[in-house]
């Protein structure tokens, strides 16, 4: 048996690293979290911010309202428009990429360590490099002019990191209408699901919530209460005469300049997303492979049938991985766009920019934001990786 | 006893002096004396001269050249505020004359008036009103301005117009006539680059729009929304006539520049660090091989800037900084920096000391400094502070958006007051 | 030759074809980076961007070394002693969460993976204000503890992993003998841990140097990695392409070389990451 006094020390062991990240990780979100309660000093005289002895005041939730609905921050609402067709795009592109590459690499084929090693390799590079690289490639003299290097064709003029173009526009002020129609069409599925399998017990559970939406939808509860105009621009201070706020539309869309980035980046990853499809690959047995062949399934029935549904949970996995780095993306983009393009604006940016516009609090609401935004994908997946673990 | 006391204290006060005097004639400054400057590249020669000279005035002296690219400080800026606020002050920084060091860093207290250097060497005499003005806040003097730019410069090719049959447009009028026959003819009309190139073209359009006293106005409340309304309307029309949709935020403003030097566009608005470009880079003769003129409508009127160096408080070689800021306002320093740099002398007295060495467009510049109406750049911190230049871009994005000149000019009334730099 | 057996040929034809389509496809920017790193400026014109360069020109590299140079110190001082002493830490969390009871480790174990997913911008201006307050912003020192302390999650689990893998008995055996915690680690646990450091190692040392957020946050000129002038130079629209592929091949070459070297101890760290080990 091991002495008590042995488990003394190996506690005593462990506590610089808890009492490490007790500081620096939750130490320092909860100092986050407390700086977005506050002005950091900016409304005592701009400037002020700045200032070695300066007084933040209490604001409460202002800081959070303002951005959701200040027609002044409509940039951090584009940079959260900008991160969702960002991640959708990287991980759809990195699952694709990299699942079609393990499947052919998974073809008992020669060369096989010399091809993942190609794929592989940009993973290791920083994403400061690869987004000087891409920059590069995107000059006009780069690939564009490829088509017409190789075949003569006329050169593309495509502007894949500084297009203005905005494409499938909607305004931000239908937003919640948006997430009300994805939560509906979410809980008919699963009532659906229910209703097949005749599971009454919890079908009465989703006609409750779905109740209980229908009604606030019916209240107009979204744009009235929680979302109250989103241009609300109050000039009163500056023009006394002026009218007072009212919305107006933010029309936002995916920006084509995000196309190059995310070229890049599912470059950068995919062979990432290659390495974990692979090895789940791996782990499928022969054994049911083979059965499925004898039944008469073709190579490509083989994938669809047998590997495919074993792959899941590796999906789920790398979809999960993939989409918090999304989330939390800074360095490519300000390597290939710099920190000032509104086309290419993410959270991860407006934080660094309060070292240019002293909004501190501000930057300290847009922290949090993002924290709650990667908490809510990684924490369901901490818990289940876990608890699998433990069983 | 007392009377002994007193004798003590003035010898010793003496020998302090005596000392302080020695240490000037003779130059017992010794250790570091670190600079932090945007000043890299094509921009470096200037400042190198300059650090030369120190070097050769204060050989003890180690000089740490710590630059950080971006063209106009874009990113020089942010790396400052992590070091002003990490307590790691540089011995002396590069910062624009007017709001940007004022609203940003003397306000916060975090700079040391220099009024008595002023005073020993006696610069009040030898700055223009205006300037002082601007580097002084409530009472004190807070940098030393290096040099002086222009920020309402048109530039052209010659050839270029002459094979379009153009005269350089006077007004934004006149301009926006002679666009779509530059459009038809396959060109671009005006070349803009990365993001706060623009800002720079919204500043002389808005001088152009509103002159000198509505530019000054909207910096004291007085032009208000409907001036702004004008000048984002017309602003609208202009970016009609550039690249801005294509690829300009993709450009470095050099490449703008050679732009119209390969003949690809006709225009180009920049400051005068055009010019120093334009004449040492690509060896190009001024008036002769490229043209110039005062920005569309802006003709007699000088929209300035200033790069200047202050005094932050807590920084440990003071002596040193002090030698650098004296340095840098004598004729010869001045002569050293701007000959160089393509700018002329803040100091009225310094160009006469050298005419030879400066090229013709500086003296051309000159000359207009002294006789031209003077109004401050909002593009490069001499009008406002940072948060309101910080936030600034948005109300073109808005613009550019919306298509909305109302809607631009309430965004911009609404960072007015939000940094409090319109005089509200 | 049967329809089969054509048919078969047919198919592994299209997949090498499509593999090695991929693998250009990969390729592509390497080959533009090298190409152009060796270029003079006027060869990055349109006609000859895609050429191999006329000659080899060192102009970029010796330019790259005098703008990148200190910066690249600066990147292996940083990263040689950040991956030692975070390994070291990793290989003591892993070594007690695995053969250790500690109490609430139910708890306490997803609160330090969490760490691992962090978003660093929800700490970064409390981070900063603190590296002031303690003296240790701006400089190298700093940037390492702070890499050590964000590195303890992946190092910790990959470690507590690795260690779980070592059956119990062993340890017993060692405690049988009178062992203590000191003995068991040294004695049993760190002589079997040489590929659990190697990955570890492999995988700090390339997160520390490729690290741009913390080091443009808490470095001055004088201090801060190679990432950090390449991506302000970059950002900052910079057009001497053969400079910056110079510079973006020095700052990839030190991973990339560890890739190529241990690249199946490299995708271990990669995998690990995805917590299940």
């Amino acid at each position: 048996m091991r002495s008590t006094r042995d488990r003394r020390i190996a506690f005593v062991m462990i506590l610089p690293s808890l009492f490490l990240l007790a500081i620096f990780v939750y130490g320092f979100i909860f100092a986050t979290f407390q700086n977005s309660l506050t002005d950091w000093g900016e409304d005592r005289r701009a400037g002020s911010a700045m200032a070695a002895a300066r007084q933040s005041g209490f604001v409460g939730i202002d800081n959070y309202r303002n951005l959701m609905t200040d027609a002044l921050e409509f940039d951090f609402r584009t940079s959260m428009v900008n991160t969702f067709f960002y991640t959708i795009f990287f991980v759809g592109g990195c699952l694709f990429v990299g699942f079609v590459l393990a499947a052919l690499l998974d073809m008992r084929i020669r060369f096989e360590g010399l091809f993942r090693t190609i794929f592989l390799f940009p993973m290791a590079l920083s994403l400061v490099v690869t987004g000087t690289i891409w920059r590069w490639l995107y000059q006009p003299v780069g690939l564009n002019s490829l088509p017409e290097r190789l075949f003569g064709l006329e050169p593309y003029s495509f502007n894949w990191i500084n297009s203005r173009k905005r494409v499938l526009p909607f305004d931000w002020n239908d937003v919640p209408l948006y997430l009300t129609y994805i939560g509906l069409f979410i809980l008919s599925i699963l009532v659906f699901n229910y209703l097949i399998k005749r599971r009454w017990g919890a079908m009465g559970w989703a006609l409750v919530i779905a109740g209980v939406l229908g009604f606030l939808q019916g209240v107009d509860f979204w744009t009235t209460t929680v979302w109250p105009q989103t241009l609300e621009l109050d000039l009163r201070a500056f023009t006394p005469d002026a009218p007072p706020p009212g919305p107006e539309a933010d029309m936002k869309g995916f920006q084509v300049a995000l196309t190059g980035i995310i070229i890049a980046a599912v470059w950068q990853m995919a062979g990432y997303t290659m390495a974990m499809f692979l090895a789940g690959m791996r782990g499928v047995p022969d054994e049911l492979r083979e059965a499925a062949r004898v039944d008469g399934c073709t190579e490509l029935g083989v994938y669809w049938r047998v590997v495919l549904p074993q792959l899941r949970p590796v999906a789920l996995s790398a979809m999960i991985i993939l989409g918090h780095i999304s989330l939390k993306s800074f360095d490519l983009i300000f390597a290939m766009s710099g920190k000032d393009n509104f086309q290419t604006l993410v959270p991860g940016i407006i934080v660094y920019s309060a070292f240019d516009n002293d909004r501190f609090a501000r930057a300290s609401a847009v922290a949090v934001v993002m924290l709650v935004l990667v908490c809510t994908v990684i924490i369901p997946y901490l818990w289940t990786q876990l608890r699998e673990r433990r069983d | 006893m007392k009377k002994y006391i007193s004798l003590f204290l003035t010898l010793l006060l003496a020998l302090g002096l005596v000392g302080f005097a020695h240490a000037q004639d003779d130059d017992e400054l010794s250790g570091e004396l670190e600079i932090f400057s945007w000043w890299a590249g094509d921009e470096a020669p200037a400042l190198e001269a300059l650090i030369a000279l120190y070097n050769e005035m204060h050989p003890n002296v180690e000089v740490i050249n710590a630059t950080v690219t971006g063209g106009s400080g874009v990113n020089a800026r942010a790396v400052l505020k992590t070091r002003m606020l990490g307590g790691n002050p540089p011995d002396s920084f590069q910062v624009h004359a007017g709001e940007e060091l004022t609203g940003t860093w003397v306000v916060a207290d975090r700079m040391e008036d220099l009024t008595f250097m002023f005073e020993e060497n006696g610069w009040f005499d030898v700055l223009p009103e205006d300037l002082l003005d601007t580097i002084t806040y409530e009472g004190g003097v807070f940098s030393v301005p290096v040099n002086i730019h222009r920020s309402n410069v048109l530039w052209y090719l010659p050839e270029t117009l002459d094979e379009l049959g153009l005269e350089v447009p006077a007004t934004i009028e006149e301009f926006l006539a002679v666009c779509p026959d530059i459009q038809a003819a396959g060109l671009t009309p005006l070349v803009v680059a990365e993001p706060w190139t623009v800002n720079h073209l919204w500043e002389t359009i808005a001088l152009g729009v509103l002159g000198a006293e509505g530019w000054n106005g909207i910096w004291t409340g007085e032009t208000g929304v409907a001036g702004l309304t004008d000048v984002y309307a017309t602003f609208l029309d202009v970016l009609e006539c550039t690249n801005i949709d294509a690829d300009a935020a993709g450009l470095s403003w050099q490449q703008a520049t050679d732009r119209v030097i390969e003949g690809e566009a006709v225009f180009n608005i920049m400051g005068d660090w055009a010019a120093g470009y334009l004449t040492t880079t690509l060896g190009l003769e001024p008036g002769e091989d490229f043209g110039f003129a005062a920005s569309f409508g802006t003709d007699g009127i000088f929209m300035w800037l200033s790069d200047s160096f202050g005094l932050p408080l807590g920084i440990t070689n003071r002596e040193n900084t002090l030698a650098w800021l004296e340095l840098m306002l004598s004729i010869e320093g001045q002569n050293a920096f701007n000959t160089l740099k393509g700018s002329i002398p803040a100091r009225v007295d310094a160009v006469e000391a050298a005419m030879d060495e400066y090229n013709a467009y500086l003296l051309s510049a000159a000359d207009d400094w002294a006789v031209d109406v003077l109004v401050g750049s909002l593009a490069h911190g001499t009008a406002a502070n940072e948060r309101f230049m910080g936030d600034f871009g948005q109300t073109i994005e808005i613009l550019l958006s919306t298509g909305n000149p109302q809607a631009a000019a309430n965004a911009f009334a609404a960072i007015c007051s939000q940094a409090a730099a319109c005089g509200q | 030759m049967t329809a089969y057996e054509m048919r078969r040929i047919a198919m592994r034809g299209g997949i090498y074809g499509t593999l090695v389509l991929f693998a250009l496809i990969f390729l592509i920017p390497i080959y533009m980076t090298a190409v152009t790193a060796f270029k003079t400026l006027p060869e990055t014109r349109l006609s000859t961007v895609w050429n191999l360069p006329t000659q080899l020109n060192f102009t970029g590299f010796e330019q790259a070394i005098e703008r990148f140079g200190p910066s690249m110190g600066n990147s292996f001082t940083l990263v040689i002693v950040a991956t030692i002493v975070s390994a070291a830490l990793g290989s003591m969390n892993g070594y007690v969460l695995s053969k250790w009871r500690i109490p609430g480790e139910r708890v306490i174990f997803p609160l330090i993976l969490f760490g691992m997913f962090l978003p660093y911008q929800a700490i970064l201006i409390p981070l900063f204000r603190f590296m002031n307050d303690i003296g240790l912003y701006g400089g190298i020192p700093g940037l390492i503890l702070v890499h050590v302390v964000y590195g303890i999650p992946i190092t910790t689990l990959i470690f507590r992993n690795f260690y779980a893998e070592i059956p119990d008995e062993m340890l017993e055996a060692g405690t049988m003998d009178g062992a203590g915690f000191w003995q068991l680690y040294t004695q049993v646990v760190f002589p079997l841990s040489v590929p659990g450091f190697v990955v570890v190692i492999i995988w700090q040392f390339t997160q520390i140097w490729n690290d741009f957020l913390f080091a443009i946050f808490l470095t001055t000129e004088s201090s801060q990695p190679i990432t950090v002038p390449l991506a302000i130079l970059s950002g900052g629209r910079e057009q001497n392409f053969p400079m910056m592929m110079s510079g973006a091949l020095l700052a990839a070459l030190p991973p990339l070389l560890v890739y190529i070297v241990m690249g199946r101890y490299f995708i271990r760290g990669l995998l690990a990451g995805s917590v299940k080990g």
